[in-house]
């Protein structure tokens, strides 16, 4: 779509467009466009399109306007044609099938909800099976009253729920590597996904317990096969963990914990262990495997960092991303997710010359603490070569570092909390590359 | 973020009645000692909740050979899953290699570990004098105990590991 096509259908489009048109200005380097212009123009665009086609006669009625479709069904899946949108990234450990992870495709998902069949996976040791019937948890240790739940008795407590993402700590892991892997957005980042999760405030079963004052820490622990635990701080219990038993307004799907989990807003996913059967209230952390040789950041010197808990301020451009070439020159909308685990997202900048300017893209709606939050900016692509970066900042102030500063004062063993910024570089031939810049 | 206070004021909503704000739905039942012992897995690193029994490095080198050595490899060297031991040395290099041995805080989590996880197929398999006998296995295979060594709920928590002292915490309660 050329400047001249829009600014015809500006004019078709009635007066109430036409400040649209002189909002389209370049804002930054390589083509970026003001931060409102593309919605008013991709509007104008559109209409364009509606009036310059004749609609082709074939199209008037086709095969599925002649005869009544398929009736209703109990439980909805995706459209056929929308088959190829799975999980990706599958990988388990060698030998076997259940300690590995997959990822959300985020290159092709809109929104700051993922759906629940796509949200990734962390497993150690498969998914378990679990009868609600005869689940319980036990609330025990430094505590007035041991207790035990069923999860009838839960589902009887005010839920709570909030749109918040859930991050791997792991996540982005591969861009460690010293060259470029070429892989698409959702294999390289897609450890992170969004929902909305409704639970029991964990404070309230806390209190109903009676956290005794020797009290600082809760050990969590899952119904899978490898019973996985983590030592969280009694202080996140009493903030804003919940004990969730729905995702995305149904219960848990048995891949992120039913029939409960713990959730902690924020935090490493990892200590949001699934399946939960267990917490022991008590003074110390327990160094479980999974806080100690895993999830423990070495540093330079040798020594390593306990309990990092908070995923760091983070964003990611998904589309244009690698496998979802360009069209042509013309205008695109950048569209991308940013997140922090201490906050709401401040705002997020987008680069298209490998960052010698910046852009700062709009924020959908919502823009909600601890939970995904879409940006997006228009660019006016003219078919030469370019580098999209996106860097964002949360209310704390935190920006979002560049992979030089990152990689930096890392060790060459630290694996968790890569929030760098992405680099895409977008090929003459529209094609999609990851890049180091 | 959550208060009692809030809560409290949530349940009003819930209810809708005017509850006192300390009042909550109450629908946990009391556990017994008996139940919370069958529950419980948690070993800390003072050792609470290490179970009765021991075992013999010696034990553990038969038991290992059967039912650990596929994954992990002769003397824990590492096959198809983790490596378990050696590396020693290694952390402040361009190659840090993190095993039991060379970068594990405490022995207590072995115990810990392999009762709830492992082996891998058939976790839960074990008994504790097997799990005491692998703990004190590769222990040894990471020269942090002899061939003598016999591991038990006293011995275990007052093996130091040689990485020990090499731990910040980021977050302080
Ligand atoms: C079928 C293969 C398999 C067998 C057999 C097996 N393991 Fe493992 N082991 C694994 C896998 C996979 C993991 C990683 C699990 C995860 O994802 O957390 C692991 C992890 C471990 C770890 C933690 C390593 C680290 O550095 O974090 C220890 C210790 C361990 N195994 C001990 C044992 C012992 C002792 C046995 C024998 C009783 C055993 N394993 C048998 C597959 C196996």
């Amino acid at each position: 779509m050329s400047e001249h096509d829009t600014t015809v259908t500006q004019e078709h489009s009635g007066g109430k467009l036409r400040a649209g048109i002189t909002e389209l200005l370049p804002a930054a380097g390589n083509g970026l466009l003001g931060r409102r212009s593309f919605v008013k123009a991709g509007l104008g665009a559109a209409g364009g399109i509606a009036l310059m086609q004749a609609v082709p006669a074939s199209a008037a009625r086709p095969g599925h306007m002649r005869s009544p479709g398929p009736g209703m069904s109990e439980y909805g899946s995706p459209a056929p044609a929308e088959a190829n949108v799975k999980r990706i990234g599958i990988g388990s450990q060698r030998g076997t099938t259940g300690s590995g992870a997959s990822r959300s495709p985020l290159e092709h998902l809109h929104g700051i909800v993922t759906p629940s069949g796509l949200h990734f996976e962390r497993h150690h040791a498969g998914v378990p099976e679990i009868d609600p019937a005869s689940h319980n948890i036990l609330i025990h240790g430094l505590v007035k009253r041991p207790l035990l739940f069923t999860m009838d008795a839960l589902a009887r407590y005010p839920i709570v729920s909030r749109l918040q993402f859930l991050e791997c700590s792991g996540n982005s892991g591969t861009l460690l590597a010293a060259d470029p892997p070429q892989l698409s957005c959702g294999e390289l980042h897609g450890l992170v996904s969004g929902s909305e999760w409704g639970g029991v405030p964990l404070a309230v079963l806390l209190d109903e317990a009676g956290v005794l004052p020797a009290a600082r820490w809760l050990i969590a622990e899952g119904a899978d096969a490898s019973v996985m635990s983590r030592s969280v701080p009694l202080a996140k219990g009493m903030d804003d963990a919940i004990v969730a038993l729905y995702q995305n307004g149904e219960r848990l799907r048995p891949e992120n914990g039913y029939p409960a989990r713990l959730f902690l807003p924020g935090w490493e996913g990892n200590m949001s262990v699934k399946w939960l059967r267990r917490i022991n209230v008590t003074a110390q952390p327990a160094m479980t495997k999974d806080e100690t040789s895993k999830y423990s950041d070495l540093q330079p010197d040798g020594s390593s960092l306990l309990f990092t808990f908070p995923m760091a301020v983070k964003s990611v451009i998904t589309s244009p991303s690698p496998g979802l070439a360009m069209q042509g020159p013309g205008l695109y909308q950048i569209a991308g997710i940013a997140w922090s685990g201490n906050g709401r997202i401040r705002r997020v900048d987008v680069s298209a010359d490998g960052g010698k300017s910046w852009v700062q893209a709009a924020l959908d709606d919502l823009v909600l603490p601890k939970s995904l939050t879409r940006f997006t900016s228009a660019w006016r692509w003219d078919g030469s070569p370019g580098v999209l970066l996106s860097r964002a900042v949360d209310e704390t102030g935190a920006v979002q570092p560049t992979r030089k500063s990152l990689m930096s004062n890392r060790a060459a063993g630290a694996f968790y909390h890569y929030n760098a910024i992405q680099a895409w570089r977008v090929g003459e031939a529209g094609k999609v590359n990851n890049v180091y810049v | 973020m959550f208060t009692s206070k809030t809560v409290g004021g949530l349940l009003a909503i819930a209810f809708g009645t005017l509850v006192h704000a300390a009042e909550s739905p109450n629908l946990g039942t009391l556990a017994s000692g008996a139940e919370v012992a069958a529950y419980d897995l948690t070993v800390m690193p003072d050792g609470t909740g290490l179970p009765v029994g021991s075992g013999s490095v010696a034990q553990g080198m038969r038991l290992y050979t059967e039912q650990c050595f596929a994954c992990h490899g002769a003397e824990g060297e590492g096959a198809l899953n983790d490596r378990l031991a050696g590396g020693h040395g290694s952390l402040a290099t361009r190659a840090p290699v993190k095993t039991i041995g060379s970068f594990w805080p405490y022995a207590t989590t072995l115990f810990d570990y392999i009762r709830r996880a492992m082996p891998y197929a058939e976790p839960g398999s074990l008994s504790n004098d097997e799990i005491y006998s692998l703990t004190a296995y590769l222990l040894y295979i990471n020269g942090i105990v002899d061939d003598e060594a016999v591991m038990d709920a006293r011995v275990l928590p007052e093996v130091v590991m040689p990485n020990r002292d090499n731990f910040v915490w980021a977050y302080k309660p």
